[in-house]
């Protein structure tokens, strides 16, 4: 891969990872580019494998990886591009926050690393603890100073592996805040997390692993649409829910009606079809439409389809 | 080649952990037991060969390496800290020959020096045996280091492996069986130590070329495959 966007792209092809008699990783093709993308899958589905794959610290057992074009597996050289935040809590405790990114920004051979140092720390809110011990951190903090150390290089590749543990929901809005800047900056962001509220509105994409396959991939609304076989489930309000409800369940599109205290849960198994029909239905019945609702087009209902097929 | 950021974060690491005091017990207990028999003077003027050699080459100082060699690169590699020292763009080999450096010079100051000191407590002063102990510890210093920071990266049980290939292969087979003494690590000490001492009691079992030649080997070989070893480290994924 040539050009800006090139440097910056993650690319799977025909990736297997086995351990002795397990398969971890079964045959995944994906490209990930730049922005955010959140990475989701069930415990033991294989996220943590693809990241440590991704970031040169597993091999494939199988088929190609690569990061820029560049193979990340025995290529210290990758670490230029690539940022990695692993899951687990170690770090070196005996170190200052401060000495711990500025010992990175040293080792990455930055022309400053002073300067890169306080701006990486800047970067995620820690000047004020910067010259603590990292053991008298609490694990939000260390997470905050292993995204500085991170992000001192300036790389255009993240990878975060389960990022918000230990977080508070001000530092994870914080963190938050800052992924989206960094991804909308055009750098690639993969992080993979099972807080699904976070990722819902942090990745424009999602890569769904489900026992080491690639079960979905894309804008997780998009995946939604494609899943033809599940009804998709939707709440209206009107001025005459009864009367919409007794309309509703002779069309071709619509599989079920409930009336609930709170309006009529509609189940259809055209999304389009029933949007078209639902307007023209309303008006010809003299029925005020007073709110659509989809309500299973939440990331957690997706990841919840995905998982259970 | 040689590191300075991460030989800083060796020495701290190091030393910040408690396993830190066991370094000084050994070469504290060789210095006690030299002055305690050099007051006694026990019959037999062969003792400090004994002890010094003996005892001070197959126990004080393998044992001393192997904690040393084991906490440069084991530690990090056991709590997981070493992935962000892998995380850079940083030489593997770079990695291995600093934290070697580290071992190896920490393991002169703990073992070679108190060597020098009993030494010259045992000989009443400056003497061929005591300026032999101290050569053959360095040079056992540096060949030990590299085998056990290699063990290191090789297994997570580097200080059980360590402890089995000096009491089994050095202390039993290294006396019985002299093929065996060609892959002793002690015996390459004791080759040096005596080329320089010319003191029978020490138990040399090779000449200095031989020694300095299957040192040499063995120390490049280490570090070599130590090296290749670290390149492929791996992070277990979920599976495992």
């Amino acid at each position: 891969m040539s050009g800006p966007e090139g440097r910056n792209t993650i690319e799977l092809r025909n990736v297997t990872r086995w351990y002795g008699n397990v398969v971890a990783v079964n045959d995944i093709t994906m490209t990930i580019g730049p922005g955010v993308t959140g990475l989701l899958g069930p415990n033991g589905a294989g996220k943590s494998t693809v990241l440590h794959l991704t970031a040169g610290f597993l091999a494939p057992s199988r088929g190609e990886l690569t990061v820029g074009g560049a193979p990340s597996w025995r290529n210290p050289e990758i670490y230029r591009t690539i940022g990695l935040v692993p899951e687990r809590d170690s770090v070196y405790a005996f170190l200052t926050g401060e000495e711990f990114v500025r010992s990175t920004a040293t080792l990455h051979k930055l022309a400053d690393p002073a300067a890169a140092t306080r701006r990486a720390i800047a970067i995620v809110d820690m000047a004020q603890a910067q010259d603590r011990k990292i053991s008298t951190y609490s694990k939000g903090m260390r997470q905050r100073i292993k995204v500085a150390a991170a992000l001192v290089h300036d790389p255009q590749v993240l990878l975060l592996d389960e990022p918000f543990n230990g977080m508070d929901p001000r530092q994870r809005l914080h963190m938050m805040d800052l992924l989206t800047k960094l991804g909308a900056e055009g750098r690639t962001i993969l992080l993979s997390s099972h807080i699904l509220e976070e990722v819902e509105q942090l990745a424009g994409t999602i890569q769904v692993i489900v026992s080491g396959r690639l079960a979905a991939s894309g804008d997780f609304r998009a995946i939604r649409r494609l899943m033809t076989s599940r009804p998709h489930v939707f709440l209206v309000r009107t001025s005459d829910d009864r009367r919409l409800g007794a309309a509703l369940i002779g069309r071709p599109a619509v599989t079920g009606v409930e009336v609930t205290g709170d309006g009529l849960q509609v189940r259809a198994a055209d999304y389009g079809a029933f949007s078209r029909e639902l307007a023209a239905l309303t008006r010809d019945e003299g029925i005020r439409l007073r709110e659509l609702l989809p309500e299973d087009e939440s990331l957690e209902s997706v990841f919840a389809y995905l998982v259970e097929s | 080649m040689f590191n300075k950021v991460v030989a800083s974060i060796t020495l701290r690491a190091v030393f910040g952990r408690k396993r830190a005091l066991l370094f000084a017990l050994p070469p504290l207990v060789l210095i006690l037991v030299t002055l305690v028999l050099k007051a006694a003077r026990p019959p037999g003027a062969q003792w400090p060969g004994h002890i010094l050699g003996d005892f001070g080459f197959s126990v004080i100082l393998p044992l001393t390496a192997l904690i040393i060699g084991t906490s440069v690169l084991g530690a990090e590699i056991d709590d997981g800290s070493i992935v962000h020292l892998l995380a850079t763009p940083v030489r593997r080999s770079s990695v291995i020959v600093t934290k070697f450096c580290v071992g190896a010079v920490l393991t002169m100051a703990f073992v070679a020096v108190p060597e020098l000191v009993a030494g010259l407590i045992a000989t009443g002063g400056p003497s061929k045996l005591a300026a032999g102990l101290f050569v053959g510890a360095l040079v056992g210093s540096v060949i030990y280091n590299a085998v056990f920071v290699m063990l290191s990266v090789l297994t997570t049980r580097a200080i059980a492996v360590g402890l089995l290939y000096v009491l089994i292969w050095e202390v039993v087979l290294g006396n019985f069986v002299s093929g065996a003494r060609l892959l002793s690590v002690e015996q390459y000490s004791l080759g040096v130590a005596n080329s320089i001492a010319h003191y029978h009691a020490l138990n040399a079992g090779l000449t200095l070329s031989t020694a300095v030649i299957m040192g040499t080997i063995v120390t490049v070989a280490a570090l070599i495959y130590g090296t290749r070893r670290l390149s492929e480290f791996s992070l277990k994924g979920d599976a495992v």
